[in-house]
């Protein structure tokens, strides 16, 4: 290598370190000033912690009702997401498969949604959907997150059945499954590459969605986001307090990417292809 | 296959989906555009009452506002977020060893919610930025810039690109990474120089990523909400609302479910329009292979 390809490859990492690390730097002003008092913090918020204090953390912990959020967080994505794979599959699968005009327009109809804001029907939803929320708001949300998730999971998966040969689907008729049989023995497994996607995409949307959750959950049934929000509006005075709010908001999705890195990566670049 | 099978495949394997998707999506959508044309006050329907409410939307200063500060929200945010992002998926292809490293820095953004990074950025700006602005005598940062509405704007547009660049980032790494090597071998045996190498064969080469982060960008420069509530909230003197916000304040705000209706189907007709314009011009640069 040349000298100077060498210096343009030092230029280039010189650059992307520094970026790099103020990609970063908010969240660790997040976490260093969470350990601080509140003098400290409004004395020099850059600097690291001298003592380190662990009561922010208790006091955001109960007052932010850290676990009641995460526990709603967790069901409300776990299902939703997994509803959303098993209806959107079969419903890509029964679209790529049935070559008629009518599953034509429905799979047109299913990609020109996507363009559809939420906030363009978010008023006549909210007034015509009160009664069935006040019922159950956590199934309610599970329910609106199946409906606004399905034209983009499907789109995902219909991409993916047309590469699968017809001529598995036949073998398997031939011995004898039943339809469902042959979809779920052998049609599912083998899309576990684009499941993967829409598993990593839908989870990322429904656990950081905030706009529905606020119109549609109460106090009891609030998600991460949203008492994330509610507590920081109450608490931005108590600075210590509020970051450590923070950082027990952005603990658990880190921890997740930290573990997951590639598939959410590869599943992301995935899914933004299509 | 006999008209029965069919009709009965279509109910086990469609039937669910297509009905969850009609009952939350259509029908709310239908009825939206419906209750613009009447009397409707979030519970019951009077009369018709033709454009009145589209007339009294365009009539609010406000409306106007929000549509002014929405316009250059778009386009600034739809200039720089692919501005960064290409640059990022430039330093991530390029021969280091820290590449995936660096990439998996640059996403991180991505992943916790705009309302958490929203409220991240106010402590930042309200606090952080101010308290070191008095210690060192930096007098741009010594006011909060949220309490500025030029300054508040281009806050807003900063966390913007932070936070959506590792995403559209991804996009342009998939476009860069599919271009052939042998295409770009012969390149550098014809000597071209690593931009022109960039310029006249990658970038022709993936128009489609471009086409794909561009709509992406469109698309969530006119959606924007959650940042916006929480970095500024619509202030100072609600005039950084963007159209979202807005929306939802007439709506739910004070109340004005016909207006509120009215802007947002405005909005949704906007959307699609912009969105339509990008993706054909987008697409006339793309080279079929």
């Amino acid at each position: 290598m040349n000298t100077r390809a060498r210096w343009g490859r030092r230029a280039t990492f010189a650059i992307g370190i520094t970026l790099g690390f103020a990609y970063v730097f908010p969240f660790f002003l997040v976490f260093v000033n969470s350990l601080k008092l509140k003098y400290d913090i409004l004395a020099n918020p850059l600097s690291l912690p001298v003592s380190i204090t662990w009561e922010n953390f208790q006091q955001a912990y109960t007052k932010m009702e850290f676990f009641r959020s995460l526990t709603n967080s967790l069901i409300i994505t776990v299902f939703s997401v997994s509803l959303l794979i098993i209806s959107s599959s079969m419903l890509a699968y029964y679209l790529s498969r049935t070559k008629s005009k009518l599953s034509k327009y429905i799979f047109l109809v299913l990609v020109a949604s996507m363009i559809v804001p939420f906030q363009a029907l978010m008023i006549p939803f909210i007034s015509r959907f009160a009664p069935f929320v006040s019922i159950n708001n956590r199934a309610a949300l599970i329910f609106f997150y199946i409906g606004f998730g399905t034209a983009l999971s499907t789109f995902l998966y219909h991409g993916f059945i047309s590469t699968i040969p017809t001529e598995i689907d036949e073998a398997a008729s031939i011995d004898g499954a039943s339809d469902m049989v042959a979809f779920w023995k052998i049609i599912f497994p083998m899309m576990r590459p684009i499941t993967a996607t829409v598993a990593i995409i839908n989870a990322l949307w429904i656990w950081n969605d905030f706009l529905l959750p606020r119109l549609v959950l109460t106090q009891e049934t609030q998600t991460l986001p949203l008492s994330t929000y509610l507590f920081y509006g109450q608490y931005s005075i108590e600075y210590g307090q509020a970051m450590a709010g923070l950082a027990l908001a952005v603990l658990p999705i880190l921890a997740f990417y930290l573990v997951l890195q590639k598939q959410f990566i590869s599943g992301i670049a995935a899914g933004a292809v299509k | 296959m006999t008209k029965t099978r069919a009709v009965k495949k279509f109910l086990k394997f469609a039937g669910i989906p297509l009905a969850i998707f009609t009952v939350v999506l259509v029908v709310p959508f239908v009825n939206g555009f419906y209750y613009t044309f009447t009397d409707w006050d979030g519970f019951k329907v009077d009369k018709f009452v033709g454009f009145s409410n589209y007339a009294e939307s365009f009539a609010d200063p406000k409306f106007w506002t929000t549509l002014r500060f929405t316009g250059l929200f778009v386009v600034v945010s739809l200039v720089l977020v692919n501005v960064v992002a290409f640059g990022l998926a430039l330093i991530v292809t390029a021969n280091l060893r820290s590449r995936n490293f660096l990439r998996t820095l640059f996403f991180v953004p991505n992943l916790v919610g705009g309302v958490v990074l929203g409220v991240i950025w106010q402590f930042i700006f309200n606090s952080a930025i101010v308290a070191l602005a008095n210690k060192y005598d930096w007098e741009l940062f010594k006011q909060s810039w949220l309490q500025d509405t030029n300054k508040a704007f281009w806050a807003l547009i900063i966390v913007t690109v932070w936070q959506s660049s590792g995403y559209m980032m991804i996009v342009y790494i998939t476009g860069l990474v599919s271009v052939e090597t042998d295409v770009l071998e012969a390149s550098q045996i014809d000597g071209a120089s690593p931009l022109r190498t960039l310029f006249a064969i990658k970038i022709p080469l993936m128009a489609q990523a471009f086409t794909i982060a561009l709509f992406l960008t469109l698309r969530g420069g006119f959606m924007a909400y959650d940042v916006n509530v929480a970095l500024t909230g619509g202030g100072p003197f609600r005039t950084t609302e963007l159209i979202s916000l807005h929306i939802f304040q007439d709506a739910f705000g004070e109340g004005n479910f016909g207006t509120g209706q009215s802007k947002a189907v405005i909005m949704f007709i906007v959307v699609a329009l912009a969105a339509l314009v990008q993706v054909t011009v987008s697409k006339r640069y793309e080279v079929q292979r």
